[in-house]
Protein backbone atom coordinates (compact mmCIF):
# COMPACT_ATOMS: atom_id res chain seq x y z
CA UNK A 1 0.00 0.00 0.00
CA UNK A 2 1.79 3.43 -1.22
CA UNK A 3 1.66 5.11 2.15
CA UNK A 4 3.32 8.57 0.89
CA UNK A 5 2.69 10.56 -1.80
CA UNK A 6 5.23 11.18 -3.70
CA UNK A 7 4.74 13.40 -6.38
CA UNK A 8 4.05 11.78 -10.34
CA UNK A 9 7.01 12.21 -12.25
CA UNK A 10 5.79 12.28 -15.68
CA UNK A 11 2.33 13.14 -15.26
CA UNK A 12 1.46 16.92 -16.36
CA UNK A 13 0.13 17.94 -13.12
CA UNK A 14 -2.99 20.27 -14.77
CA UNK A 15 -4.60 17.26 -16.14
CA UNK A 16 -4.38 15.14 -12.94
CA UNK A 17 -5.55 17.51 -10.80
CA UNK A 18 -8.61 18.58 -13.29
CA UNK A 19 -9.05 14.91 -12.93
CA UNK A 20 -9.47 15.29 -9.31
CA UNK A 21 -7.06 13.07 -8.42
CA UNK A 22 -5.57 15.46 -4.87
CA UNK A 23 -9.44 14.30 -3.75
CA UNK A 24 -8.79 10.38 -3.87
CA UNK A 25 -4.69 10.66 -3.25
CA UNK A 26 -5.32 8.80 0.05
CA UNK A 27 -2.13 10.67 1.80
CA UNK A 28 -3.66 11.50 4.97
CA UNK A 29 -5.81 7.99 5.47
CA UNK A 30 -3.90 5.55 6.58
CA UNK A 31 -4.71 1.76 5.98
CA UNK A 32 -6.37 -0.54 8.53
CA UNK A 33 -4.16 -3.99 10.06
CA UNK A 34 -5.21 -5.70 7.38
CA UNK A 35 -4.11 -3.51 4.78
CA UNK A 36 -8.16 -2.72 3.35
CA UNK A 37 -8.72 0.56 3.71
CA UNK A 38 -13.10 0.69 3.37
CA UNK A 39 -15.03 3.58 4.72
CA UNK A 40 -17.80 3.13 2.39
CA UNK A 41 -18.43 -0.82 3.32
CA UNK A 42 -21.83 0.36 4.18
CA UNK A 43 -22.62 1.42 0.44
CA UNK A 44 -20.47 -0.69 -0.65
CA UNK A 45 -21.91 -3.74 0.97
CA UNK A 46 -25.29 -2.43 -0.71
CA UNK A 47 -23.52 -2.01 -4.22
CA UNK A 48 -22.69 -6.07 -3.70
CA UNK A 49 -25.90 -7.46 -3.15
CA UNK A 50 -27.51 -5.62 -6.53
CA UNK A 51 -24.72 -6.97 -7.75
CA UNK A 52 -24.87 -10.42 -6.23
CA UNK A 53 -28.54 -10.03 -7.52
CA UNK A 54 -28.06 -9.17 -10.99
CA UNK A 55 -25.70 -11.76 -11.26
CA UNK A 56 -27.86 -14.40 -9.78
CA UNK A 57 -30.92 -13.61 -12.11
CA UNK A 58 -29.15 -12.32 -15.52
CA UNK A 59 -25.50 -12.81 -15.81
CA UNK A 60 -25.30 -16.61 -14.21
CA UNK A 61 -27.94 -17.44 -16.61
CA UNK A 62 -27.25 -15.60 -19.53
CA UNK A 63 -23.31 -16.97 -19.29
CA UNK A 64 -24.64 -20.37 -18.88
CA UNK A 65 -26.71 -20.06 -21.80
CA UNK A 66 -23.97 -18.14 -24.16
CA UNK A 67 -21.59 -21.26 -22.68
CA UNK A 68 -24.01 -23.84 -23.60
CA UNK A 69 -25.73 -22.80 -26.99
CA UNK A 70 -22.54 -20.73 -28.75
CA UNK A 71 -19.54 -23.22 -29.22
CA UNK A 72 -16.26 -22.53 -27.98
CA UNK A 73 -13.76 -21.69 -30.82
CA UNK A 74 -16.24 -18.97 -31.52
CA UNK A 75 -16.93 -17.79 -28.05
CA UNK A 76 -13.13 -17.75 -28.26
CA UNK A 77 -13.29 -15.66 -31.42
CA UNK A 78 -15.28 -13.31 -29.95
CA UNK A 79 -13.41 -13.22 -27.33
CA UNK A 80 -10.10 -12.36 -28.92
CA UNK A 81 -11.67 -9.55 -31.00
CA UNK A 82 -12.28 -7.99 -27.39
CA UNK A 83 -8.68 -8.47 -26.39
CA UNK A 84 -8.28 -6.62 -29.90
CA UNK A 85 -9.83 -3.98 -29.56
CA UNK A 86 -8.68 -3.76 -26.48
CA UNK A 87 -5.13 -3.22 -27.63
CA UNK A 88 -4.68 -0.07 -28.71
CA UNK A 89 -5.60 1.65 -24.94
CA UNK A 90 -3.24 -0.62 -23.57
CA UNK A 91 -0.42 0.02 -25.49
CA UNK A 92 -0.97 3.92 -24.49
CA UNK A 93 -0.94 2.96 -20.97
CA UNK A 94 2.71 0.92 -21.31
CA UNK A 95 3.98 3.84 -22.92
CA UNK A 96 2.75 6.23 -20.10
CA UNK A 97 4.39 3.59 -17.81
CA UNK A 98 7.50 3.53 -19.56
CA UNK A 99 7.14 -0.62 -20.68
CA UNK A 100 8.18 0.37 -23.91
CA UNK A 101 8.68 -3.25 -24.97
CA UNK A 102 5.61 -4.49 -23.87
CA UNK A 103 4.14 -1.85 -25.65
CA UNK A 104 5.63 -2.68 -28.79
CA UNK A 105 4.87 -6.05 -28.62
CA UNK A 106 1.84 -4.89 -27.88
CA UNK A 107 1.57 -3.02 -31.47
CA UNK A 108 2.89 -5.77 -33.27
CA UNK A 109 -0.10 -7.75 -32.29
CA UNK A 110 -2.76 -5.46 -33.13
CA UNK A 111 -0.98 -5.44 -36.40
CA UNK A 112 -0.93 -9.52 -36.65
CA UNK A 113 -4.14 -10.22 -35.30
CA UNK A 114 -5.96 -7.59 -37.40
CA UNK A 115 -4.48 -8.83 -40.85
CA UNK A 116 -3.38 -12.34 -40.11
CA UNK A 117 -5.37 -13.06 -37.60
CA UNK A 118 -8.71 -11.51 -39.81
CA UNK A 119 -9.78 -8.94 -37.94
CA UNK A 120 -8.77 -10.05 -34.57
CA UNK A 121 -10.67 -13.20 -34.73
CA UNK A 122 -7.71 -15.78 -34.02
CA UNK A 123 -4.83 -14.77 -31.56
CA UNK A 124 -2.43 -15.58 -34.48
CA UNK A 125 0.55 -12.86 -32.57
CA UNK A 126 0.44 -15.35 -29.54
CA UNK A 127 0.88 -18.37 -31.25
CA UNK A 128 4.22 -16.04 -33.27
CA UNK A 129 5.93 -15.54 -29.30
CA UNK A 130 4.03 -12.62 -28.78
CA UNK A 131 2.86 -12.89 -25.56
CA UNK A 132 -0.13 -10.66 -24.37
CA UNK A 133 0.12 -8.64 -21.88
CA UNK A 134 -2.12 -6.06 -19.92
CA UNK A 135 -2.34 -2.84 -18.56
CA UNK A 136 -5.10 0.23 -18.05
CA UNK A 137 -5.29 3.67 -16.47
CA UNK A 138 -5.61 2.66 -12.87
CA UNK A 139 -2.12 0.98 -13.28
CA UNK A 140 -0.97 4.15 -14.61
CA UNK A 141 -1.55 6.27 -12.00
CA UNK A 142 -0.29 3.84 -9.51
CA UNK A 143 2.86 3.18 -11.26
CA UNK A 144 3.13 7.25 -11.25
CA UNK A 145 2.72 7.09 -7.43
CA UNK A 146 -1.05 7.91 -6.89
CA UNK A 147 -1.87 5.44 -3.79
CA UNK A 148 -5.01 3.56 -4.33
CA UNK A 149 -7.62 4.93 -2.31
CA UNK A 150 -10.09 3.67 -0.34
CA UNK A 151 -11.49 0.12 -1.90
CA UNK A 152 -15.28 0.88 -3.33
CA UNK A 153 -17.80 -1.74 -5.64
CA UNK A 154 -18.92 -0.21 -8.42
CA UNK A 155 -22.32 -1.35 -10.09
CA UNK A 156 -22.37 -3.90 -12.65
CA UNK A 157 -18.21 -3.09 -12.89
CA UNK A 158 -17.57 -4.81 -9.72
CA UNK A 159 -14.55 -4.09 -6.90
CA UNK A 160 -12.15 -1.51 -7.42
CA UNK A 161 -10.42 1.51 -5.49
CA UNK A 162 -10.70 5.18 -5.79
CA UNK A 163 -7.93 5.49 -7.66
CA UNK A 164 -8.81 1.97 -10.13
CA UNK A 165 -11.85 4.00 -10.88
CA UNK A 166 -10.55 7.69 -12.39
CA UNK A 167 -8.59 5.26 -13.93
CA UNK A 168 -11.60 3.02 -15.39
CA UNK A 169 -13.41 6.40 -16.48
CA UNK A 170 -10.29 7.89 -17.63
CA UNK A 171 -9.77 4.66 -20.00
CA UNK A 172 -13.03 4.58 -21.26
CA UNK A 173 -12.85 8.66 -22.47
CA UNK A 174 -9.04 8.20 -23.97
CA UNK A 175 -9.96 5.08 -26.14
CA UNK A 176 -8.55 5.88 -29.22
CA UNK A 177 -11.27 3.81 -30.66
CA UNK A 178 -13.55 6.37 -29.56
CA UNK A 179 -12.80 8.14 -32.78
CA UNK A 180 -12.66 4.86 -35.32
CA UNK A 181 -16.24 3.62 -34.31
CA UNK A 182 -19.32 5.07 -34.52
CA UNK A 183 -23.26 4.52 -34.21
CA UNK A 184 -23.79 0.66 -35.20
CA UNK A 185 -19.74 -0.37 -35.24
CA UNK A 186 -20.03 1.57 -31.60
CA UNK A 187 -22.94 -0.66 -30.42
CA UNK A 188 -21.17 -3.78 -32.03
CA UNK A 189 -17.84 -3.09 -30.07
CA UNK A 190 -19.91 -3.14 -26.95
CA UNK A 191 -21.87 -6.24 -27.72
CA UNK A 192 -18.67 -8.19 -28.07
CA UNK A 193 -16.97 -6.56 -24.90
CA UNK A 194 -19.77 -7.73 -23.27
CA UNK A 195 -20.18 -10.95 -25.00
CA UNK A 196 -16.15 -11.27 -23.96
CA UNK A 197 -17.41 -11.06 -20.18
CA UNK A 198 -19.66 -13.41 -20.60
CA UNK A 199 -17.65 -16.07 -22.05
CA UNK A 200 -15.38 -15.02 -19.05
CA UNK A 201 -18.08 -15.60 -16.20
CA UNK A 202 -18.81 -18.98 -18.32
CA UNK A 203 -15.19 -20.09 -18.21
CA UNK A 204 -14.54 -19.05 -14.39
CA UNK A 205 -17.90 -19.80 -13.08
CA UNK A 206 -16.14 -22.17 -10.77
CA UNK A 207 -13.74 -19.45 -8.97
CA UNK A 208 -16.57 -17.33 -9.27
CA UNK A 209 -19.16 -19.49 -8.00
CA UNK A 210 -17.28 -20.16 -5.05
CA UNK A 211 -16.64 -16.59 -4.41
CA UNK A 212 -19.99 -15.28 -4.66
CA UNK A 213 -21.68 -18.17 -3.40
CA UNK A 214 -19.74 -20.51 -0.93
CA UNK A 215 -17.90 -17.67 1.17
CA UNK A 216 -19.60 -17.12 4.25
CA UNK A 217 -18.93 -13.81 3.35
CA UNK A 218 -18.73 -12.74 -0.46
CA UNK A 219 -18.07 -9.13 -0.12
CA UNK A 220 -15.24 -9.62 2.22
CA UNK A 221 -13.88 -11.80 0.42
CA UNK A 222 -13.69 -10.36 -3.10
CA UNK A 223 -12.86 -7.29 -1.74
CA UNK A 224 -9.45 -9.25 -0.26
CA UNK A 225 -8.88 -11.09 -3.66
CA UNK A 226 -9.51 -7.85 -5.54
CA UNK A 227 -6.86 -5.62 -3.51
CA UNK A 228 -4.35 -8.45 -3.30
CA UNK A 229 -4.15 -9.14 -6.96
CA UNK A 230 -4.32 -6.21 -8.20
CA UNK A 231 -1.33 -4.93 -5.88
CA UNK A 232 0.45 -7.99 -7.24
CA UNK A 233 -0.51 -6.86 -10.43
CA UNK A 234 0.90 -3.54 -9.90
CA UNK A 235 4.19 -4.52 -8.19
CA UNK A 236 4.94 -6.51 -11.28
CA UNK A 237 4.01 -3.51 -14.08
CA UNK A 238 6.47 -1.27 -11.44
CA UNK A 239 9.35 -3.65 -12.35
CA UNK A 240 9.50 -6.51 -9.24
CA UNK A 241 9.07 -9.71 -9.09
CA UNK A 242 5.56 -9.35 -7.24
CA UNK A 243 7.01 -11.73 -4.48
CA UNK A 244 7.96 -8.88 -2.21
CA UNK A 245 5.13 -6.96 -1.19
CA UNK A 246 3.54 -7.79 2.41
CA UNK A 247 2.99 -11.52 1.05
CA UNK A 248 4.38 -12.67 3.87
CA UNK A 249 2.21 -13.95 6.92
CA UNK A 250 4.26 -15.53 9.97
CA UNK A 251 1.57 -17.97 11.51
CA UNK A 252 4.70 -18.93 13.67
CA UNK A 253 5.53 -15.67 15.44
CA UNK A 254 2.10 -14.27 15.77
CA UNK A 255 0.47 -13.89 19.09
CA UNK A 256 -1.41 -17.39 18.97
CA UNK A 257 -1.09 -20.25 20.67
CA UNK A 258 1.78 -23.08 19.95
CA UNK A 259 0.23 -26.17 19.09
CA UNK A 260 3.16 -27.44 19.53
CA UNK A 261 3.92 -26.59 23.05
CA UNK A 262 3.20 -29.89 24.70
CA UNK B 1 -18.08 -8.27 -12.02
CA UNK B 2 -14.86 -6.71 -13.75
CA UNK B 3 -13.62 -7.99 -17.00
CA UNK B 4 -10.26 -7.05 -15.82
CA UNK B 5 -10.92 -9.09 -12.78
CA UNK B 6 -12.31 -11.72 -13.69
CA UNK B 7 -9.03 -12.18 -15.99
CA UNK B 8 -7.04 -12.15 -13.17
CA UNK B 9 -8.83 -14.75 -11.17
CA UNK B 10 -8.33 -16.72 -13.97
CA UNK B 11 -5.07 -16.91 -13.75
CA UNK B 12 -4.70 -17.40 -9.74
CA UNK B 13 -7.44 -20.36 -10.49
CA UNK B 14 -8.15 -19.69 -6.63
CA UNK B 15 -6.09 -22.14 -4.37
CA UNK B 16 -7.28 -25.16 -5.65
CA UNK B 17 -4.83 -26.03 -8.52
CA UNK B 18 -1.81 -26.07 -7.14
CA UNK B 19 -2.16 -27.37 -2.83
CA UNK B 20 -1.44 -31.25 -3.52
CA UNK B 21 1.60 -30.21 -5.40
CA UNK B 22 2.73 -28.16 -2.22
CA UNK B 23 2.42 -31.48 -0.61
CA UNK B 24 5.63 -32.70 -2.05
CA UNK B 25 7.92 -30.23 -0.39
CA UNK B 26 7.38 -31.49 3.22
CA UNK B 27 9.41 -34.26 2.54
CA UNK B 28 13.11 -32.30 2.45
CA UNK B 29 16.00 -31.42 4.54
CA UNK B 30 15.92 -28.42 6.42
CA UNK B 31 16.47 -25.24 3.94
CA UNK B 32 18.79 -27.69 2.15
CA UNK B 33 16.09 -27.45 -0.97
CA UNK B 34 17.66 -26.94 -4.12
CA UNK B 35 15.64 -25.93 -7.44
CA UNK B 36 16.28 -28.99 -8.70
CA UNK B 37 15.08 -31.13 -5.84
CA UNK B 38 12.02 -28.91 -5.42
CA UNK B 39 11.21 -29.46 -9.31
CA UNK B 40 11.45 -32.66 -9.00
CA UNK B 41 9.20 -33.36 -6.37
CA UNK B 42 6.76 -31.01 -7.60
CA UNK B 43 6.74 -32.87 -10.38
CA UNK B 44 5.87 -36.17 -8.91
CA UNK B 45 3.11 -34.63 -6.83
CA UNK B 46 1.59 -33.12 -10.05
CA UNK B 47 2.22 -36.70 -11.30
CA UNK B 48 0.54 -38.22 -8.39
CA UNK B 49 -2.42 -35.72 -8.18
CA UNK B 50 -3.09 -36.46 -12.22
CA UNK B 51 -3.17 -40.03 -11.35
CA UNK B 52 -6.05 -39.68 -8.71
CA UNK B 53 -8.03 -37.47 -11.02
CA UNK B 54 -7.61 -39.62 -13.91
CA UNK B 55 -8.44 -42.30 -11.79
CA UNK B 56 -12.29 -41.90 -12.73
CA UNK B 57 -13.66 -41.81 -9.20
CA UNK B 58 -16.41 -39.65 -8.18
CA UNK B 59 -14.84 -36.06 -6.90
CA UNK B 60 -16.51 -37.24 -3.12
CA UNK B 61 -13.69 -40.36 -3.20
CA UNK B 62 -11.10 -38.24 -4.29
CA UNK B 63 -11.27 -35.60 -1.58
CA UNK B 64 -9.34 -38.10 1.21
CA UNK B 65 -6.75 -38.61 -0.62
CA UNK B 66 -6.29 -34.58 -1.10
CA UNK B 67 -6.79 -34.64 3.04
CA UNK B 68 -3.63 -37.05 3.24
CA UNK B 69 -2.13 -35.06 1.10
CA UNK B 70 -2.50 -31.55 2.63
CA UNK B 71 -2.10 -33.72 6.20
CA UNK B 72 0.89 -34.96 5.13
CA UNK B 73 3.00 -32.00 3.57
CA UNK B 74 1.13 -28.78 5.06
CA UNK B 75 1.61 -27.63 8.78
CA UNK B 76 -2.23 -28.04 9.29
CA UNK B 77 -2.39 -27.36 13.00
CA UNK B 78 -0.87 -24.08 12.65
CA UNK B 79 -2.58 -23.27 9.05
CA UNK B 80 -5.71 -23.72 11.52
CA UNK B 81 -4.81 -21.69 14.01
CA UNK B 82 -4.01 -18.70 11.98
CA UNK B 83 -7.36 -19.11 9.93
CA UNK B 84 -9.37 -18.99 13.79
CA UNK B 85 -7.39 -15.79 14.56
CA UNK B 86 -7.93 -14.33 17.37
CA UNK B 87 -10.51 -16.64 18.87
CA UNK B 88 -7.45 -19.74 18.99
CA UNK B 89 -6.11 -17.58 22.12
CA UNK B 90 -9.53 -17.71 24.26
CA UNK B 91 -10.35 -21.10 22.42
CA UNK B 92 -9.88 -24.44 24.95
CA UNK B 93 -7.35 -27.28 24.26
CA UNK B 94 -9.86 -29.45 23.12
CA UNK B 95 -11.83 -27.20 20.59
CA UNK B 96 -8.80 -26.17 18.71
CA UNK B 97 -8.25 -29.80 18.51
CA UNK B 98 -11.58 -30.78 16.99
CA UNK B 99 -11.13 -27.16 15.06
CA UNK B 100 -8.13 -28.68 13.51
CA UNK B 101 -9.87 -31.30 12.49
CA UNK B 102 -12.85 -30.43 11.10
CA UNK B 103 -10.63 -27.49 9.43
CA UNK B 104 -8.49 -30.12 7.75
CA UNK B 105 -11.28 -32.26 6.23
CA UNK B 106 -13.13 -28.56 5.30
CA UNK B 107 -10.07 -27.24 3.47
CA UNK B 108 -9.61 -30.70 1.65
CA UNK B 109 -13.13 -30.37 0.07
CA UNK B 110 -13.11 -26.99 -0.77
CA UNK B 111 -9.52 -27.27 -2.54
CA UNK B 112 -10.58 -30.61 -3.78
CA UNK B 113 -13.04 -29.45 -5.59
CA UNK B 114 -11.47 -27.21 -7.65
CA UNK B 115 -8.92 -29.54 -8.88
CA UNK B 116 -10.65 -31.17 -11.65
CA UNK B 117 -9.20 -27.81 -13.46
CA UNK B 118 -6.14 -29.29 -12.95
CA UNK B 119 -6.65 -31.73 -15.51
CA UNK B 120 -3.94 -31.51 -18.62
CA UNK B 121 -1.59 -29.36 -16.38
CA UNK B 122 1.13 -29.30 -14.54
CA UNK B 123 3.92 -26.62 -12.04
CA UNK B 124 7.37 -25.99 -12.60
CA UNK B 125 9.42 -24.72 -9.94
CA UNK B 126 11.78 -21.83 -11.31
CA UNK B 127 13.04 -20.75 -7.81
CA UNK B 128 13.64 -20.87 -4.75
CA UNK B 129 15.38 -18.71 -1.73
CA UNK B 130 15.71 -18.34 1.92
CA UNK B 131 13.77 -14.81 2.91
CA UNK B 132 13.29 -14.07 6.79
CA UNK B 133 12.21 -17.18 8.82
CA UNK B 134 11.09 -19.19 6.13
CA UNK B 135 11.53 -20.71 2.59
CA UNK B 136 10.43 -19.01 -0.38
CA UNK B 137 9.54 -21.43 -3.44
CA UNK B 138 8.44 -19.88 -6.46
CA UNK B 139 6.90 -22.14 -9.62
CA UNK B 140 4.78 -21.57 -12.35
CA UNK B 141 1.50 -23.10 -12.73
CA UNK B 142 0.47 -24.08 -16.72
CA UNK B 143 -3.36 -24.94 -16.71
CA UNK B 144 -5.04 -25.99 -20.51
CA UNK B 145 -6.17 -23.21 -22.39
CA UNK B 146 -4.69 -20.59 -19.07
CA UNK B 147 -2.16 -18.34 -19.50
CA UNK B 148 0.80 -19.20 -16.83
CA UNK B 149 0.28 -17.80 -13.71
CA UNK B 150 2.41 -17.90 -10.23
CA UNK B 151 2.11 -20.10 -7.67
CA UNK B 152 4.36 -18.98 -4.64
CA UNK B 153 5.10 -21.26 -1.56
CA UNK B 154 6.06 -20.43 1.97
CA UNK B 155 7.77 -23.35 3.53
CA UNK B 156 9.05 -23.62 6.95
CA UNK B 157 10.55 -26.34 9.35
CA UNK B 158 9.26 -24.41 13.21
CA UNK B 159 6.96 -27.72 13.37
CA UNK B 160 10.04 -29.84 13.15
CA UNK B 161 9.77 -30.32 9.85
CA UNK B 162 9.60 -29.20 6.79
CA UNK B 163 6.04 -28.08 6.11
CA UNK B 164 4.32 -25.63 3.90
CA UNK B 165 2.34 -23.15 5.42
CA UNK B 166 0.98 -20.78 3.00
CA UNK B 167 0.38 -20.01 -0.74
CA UNK B 168 0.85 -17.63 -2.74
CA UNK B 169 -1.06 -17.64 -6.30
CA UNK B 170 -0.59 -13.99 -8.25
CA UNK B 171 -0.36 -11.76 -5.32
CA UNK B 172 -3.58 -13.98 -3.21
CA UNK B 173 -2.82 -15.44 -0.18
CA UNK B 174 -4.46 -18.22 0.96
CA UNK B 175 -3.63 -17.87 4.90
CA UNK B 176 -5.10 -14.20 4.49
CA UNK B 177 -8.36 -15.67 2.85
CA UNK B 178 -9.05 -18.52 4.78
CA UNK B 179 -8.54 -16.16 7.95
CA UNK B 180 -11.16 -13.95 6.25
CA UNK B 181 -13.93 -16.82 5.75
CA UNK B 182 -13.08 -18.40 8.66
CA UNK B 183 -13.51 -14.98 10.74
CA UNK B 184 -17.05 -14.31 8.70
CA UNK B 185 -18.14 -18.01 9.79
CA UNK B 186 -17.56 -17.20 13.29
CA UNK B 187 -18.57 -14.30 13.38
CA UNK B 188 -22.23 -15.47 11.90
CA UNK B 189 -21.79 -18.19 14.97
CA UNK B 190 -21.19 -14.79 17.40
CA UNK B 191 -17.89 -16.09 18.01
CA UNK B 192 -19.01 -19.78 19.09
CA UNK B 193 -16.12 -22.16 18.22
CA UNK B 194 -18.04 -25.51 18.60
CA UNK B 195 -20.86 -24.39 16.47
CA UNK B 196 -18.11 -23.01 13.97
CA UNK B 197 -17.08 -26.63 14.05
CA UNK B 198 -19.95 -28.19 13.53
CA UNK B 199 -20.56 -25.96 10.23
CA UNK B 200 -17.19 -26.84 9.11
CA UNK B 201 -18.01 -30.50 9.15
CA UNK B 202 -21.04 -30.11 7.02
CA UNK B 203 -19.65 -27.50 4.77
Amino acid sequence: MTATCPPFPFAPRPILLALGLSALSACAQAPSADGVSDPLEPVNRGVHAVNKGLDTVIVRPASKAYGTVVPGPVRQGVSNVADTLDLPGVVVNQVLQARIGEATTNTLRLAVNATAGIGGLFDVASVLGMPKTDADFGQTLAVWGVGEGPYVELPIEGPSTARDTVGLVVDLAMNPLNNVFDGNDADATLAIEGLSRLNDRYRYSDTIDSILYDSADSYAQLRLLYLQNRRHEIAKAKGGTGGEDGDFIDPYEEDFIDPYAD
Amino acid sequence: MSGTFVSGLSRRHFLGTGLAAAAALGAMPAFALSDAEARALIDKAVADINAIINSGRSEAQMYPAFEKLFATYADVPQIARSALGPAAKTASKAQLQSFTTAYQGYVSRKYGRRFREFIGGRIEVTGARPVKSYFEVISTAYLKGESPFEVRWHVSNKSGKNLFFNIIIEGVNMLASERTEIGAMLDKRKGDVDALVQDLQRA
